[in-house]
């Protein structure tokens, strides 16, 4: 039973908050209030020094470690890198993990009731971007007392929110961690993205997003849409290894029509994922990533977007990963050295693409509890220091 | 923390607060020293995953990348000094390399074994084989240092180039100096060590 690994958070109870301050969007729109649902992992210490925040990539959620009941079959998504002793070690970490605002997984969303309708918002629920979530982060930040993190960690979409971090709220981050990330996506990544979108935008039952109104969800569309981003963050060596040719039902005579094992699992994947995801979340989610770009605000000068940042920063990526390409890491670390912040970057050998951020890869989780490790000892051993 | 003999001379050149970019930092000792005693804003580069391992556990700014990619994604005079200890005779390019230190940076420091050291000579000269040495410890079939040379051949580099050269060591495997490097530095000396400016 993995629940009784000693490396786990064990079981977790998600908490909300609740915030009835009007909330200013970057496009202008004001929500009256909002909910953020979240998860702790660890204990804050007496200075609430060691508060580390995890930022969710794409589908990710507040559930990224341990386990909700005790027969969950799967723990949390990030449960390889958060627990005692792993990566992010909550013997030393209080680790904060949320929903984002706009999410599906009991944030305010476009599931949620609309105060001004009493009907769910869905596609009227307003656009937001990473600043905007980067904000609601800070004020559950408040919230929890919590005046400055220890960390702001994240993977892609969440690489993109600690980058975010670093930059508005400079006085209150330790230390960023951007990993498989980019500073702003390439035509190439926002093409995917809007495949998917159609996708989902097509599918007959969307009804222009107020499919929950008739009662149907466009499941072939969200379905479709998981299947393409599955694709991307895979490596074609990865999925080589993974599946090869092999053949799951049928053969190539006169028998029934051949099905691989490759179409069998992305297939699978696409139906599992409508269950628990909802298709105005991920045009919403989408959009967020396709309209990161810090450096709009600096005239396209990324150097002077970082400048305003003062913690230490560690980029990391992948060798088999295209969707979010090395490259694209490196381009992060380029900067961050002209703008003369302290930077560390890694690019990690592993056949697994995108998807090796959320695996346990020895050198990955290495190099991350490293950093964070050391980091977190500076900061405890200055605040000492002062004290 | 005592620095290993090179390191030292080198550290010695460089200013409190200045801008220093490592090539080929290896376990980061030349940068944790710098960042701990003159509070420089030291980057360091390698692709040796053990190596930059050993840099984070140190704190160093240390960034994943090989130096035969080249230096193109760095700023032209962004770095006070850009330094390479040992690495000029296992690049690709060192020529290129050496362009490239001094655009980033408004000077560097370069260390390489000296090919011209009168053992090298012997065990080539006398022995007919190639040399093999505490610094040069590797075969001819398995050696990452593919473009040795001599303090003769780099400094016609250098006026080629038209790089100035502020300073010069010449050292013996102890990184000391001796009358007799004095007298005849690429025959006697095993270990030499520049400092070079733009061409002025």
């Amino acid at each position: 039973m993995s629940l009784s690994a000693t490396n786990s958070v064990g079981l977790v109870t998600p908490q909300r908050f609740v915030c009835d301050d009007p909330l200013h969007l970057q496009n202008g729109h004001v929500l009256k209030g909002y909910e953020l649902v979240y998860e702790t992992y660890g204990t804050l210490n007496a200075d609430k020094s060691n508060a580390l925040l995890i930022c969710h990539a794409l589908s990710g959620h507040h559930h990224a470690a341990g386990y909700h009941e005790e027969d969950d079959a799967k723990p949390g998504w990030w449960d390889a890198c958060i627990g005692p002793g792993k990566a992010i070690d909550t013997n030393r970490f209080f680790v904060l993990s949320l929903n984002n605002l706009g999410g599906c997984h009991g944030s305010t969303g476009p599931r949620s009731i609309n105060p001004d309708t009493g009907t769910p918002y869905g596609p009227d629920f307003p656009g937001v971007v990473v600043k905007d979530w980067v904000a609601t982060q800070a004020a559950l930040a408040d919230h929890l007392g919590i005046d400055s993190f220890a960390a702001v960690v994240g993977g892609s979409l969440g690489g993109m929110q600690a980058m975010q971090w670093a930059i508005d709220y400079p006085s209150r981050v330790n230390a960023c961690v951007a990993i498989a990330s980019a500073a702003k996506l390439s035509a190439q990544n926002i093409a995917f993205n809007e495949i998917a979108r159609q996708a989902i935008t097509s599918d007959q039952e969307f009804n222009q997003g107020r499919y929950f109104e008739v009662d149907k969800n466009p499941e072939k569309g969200l379905g479709l849409a998981r299947m393409i981003g599955h694709v991307t963050y895979l490596s074609d060596d990865g999925m080589g290894s993974k599946f090869g040719r092999d053949i799951k039902s049928g053969d190539f005579g006169t028998g029934p029509e051949v099905e691989f094992q490759v179409e069998s699992y992305l297939n699978y994947q696409g139906r599992a994922f409508t269950k628990y995801f909802d298709a105005n979340t991920y045009l919403l989610m989408t959009r967020a990533l396709d309209h990161f770009d810090p450096a709009r605000e600096t005239g396209g000068d990324l150097v002077k977007a970082f400048a305003s940042a003062r913690c230490r920063f560690l980029v990391l990526s992948f060798s088999s990963d295209w969707r979010f390409s090395a490259a694209r890491s490196q381009e992060i670390t380029d900067a961050l050295v002209r703008a003369k912040k302290n930077v560390a970057s890694a690019i990690i050998e592993s056949e697994h693409g995108h998807d090796s951020f959320l695996l346990p890869i020895q050198r990955y989780v290495d190099a991350l509890g490293t950093f964070l490790n050391h980091s977190l000892d500076q900061r405890l051993s200055q605040a000492g220091g002062e004290s | 923390m005592t620095l290993r003999g090179d390191l030292a001379l080198i550290s010695d050149l460089i200013n409190d607060h200045a801008r220093v970019l490592d090539l080929g930092c290896g376990t980061g000792e030349l940068l944790a020293n710098l960042q701990a005693n003159k509070s420089v804003n030291g980057y360091g580069l390698d692709k040796d995953p053990d190596n930059i391992q050993v840099c984070l556990n140190k704190g160093v700014n240390v960034i994943e990348q090989d130096l035969d990619a080249g230096l193109g994604n760095f700023a032209t005079n962004n770095f006070d000094m850009v330094v390479m200890t040992d690495a000029l005779q296992a690049v690709r390019d060192p020529r290129g390399l050496l362009q490239d230190m001094l655009r980033i940076g408004e000077e560097c420091v370069v260390t390489f074994p000296n090919f011209g050291h009168w053992r090298c000579r012997l065990q080539l000269g006398i022995g007919g084989h190639m040399p093999v040495s505490k610094h040069l410890p590797h075969d001819w079939f398995n050696t990452p240092n593919i473009h040795l040379c001599t303090t003769v051949d780099f400094e016609r580099l250098c006026a080629e180039e038209n790089f100035r050269i502020i300073d010069r060591r010449v050292v013996n495997t102890r990184y000391a100096e001796h009358w007799s490097i004095h007298l005849a530095p690429n025959l006697f000396g095993s270990h030499a060590f520049y400092r070079l400016g733009r061409p002025s």
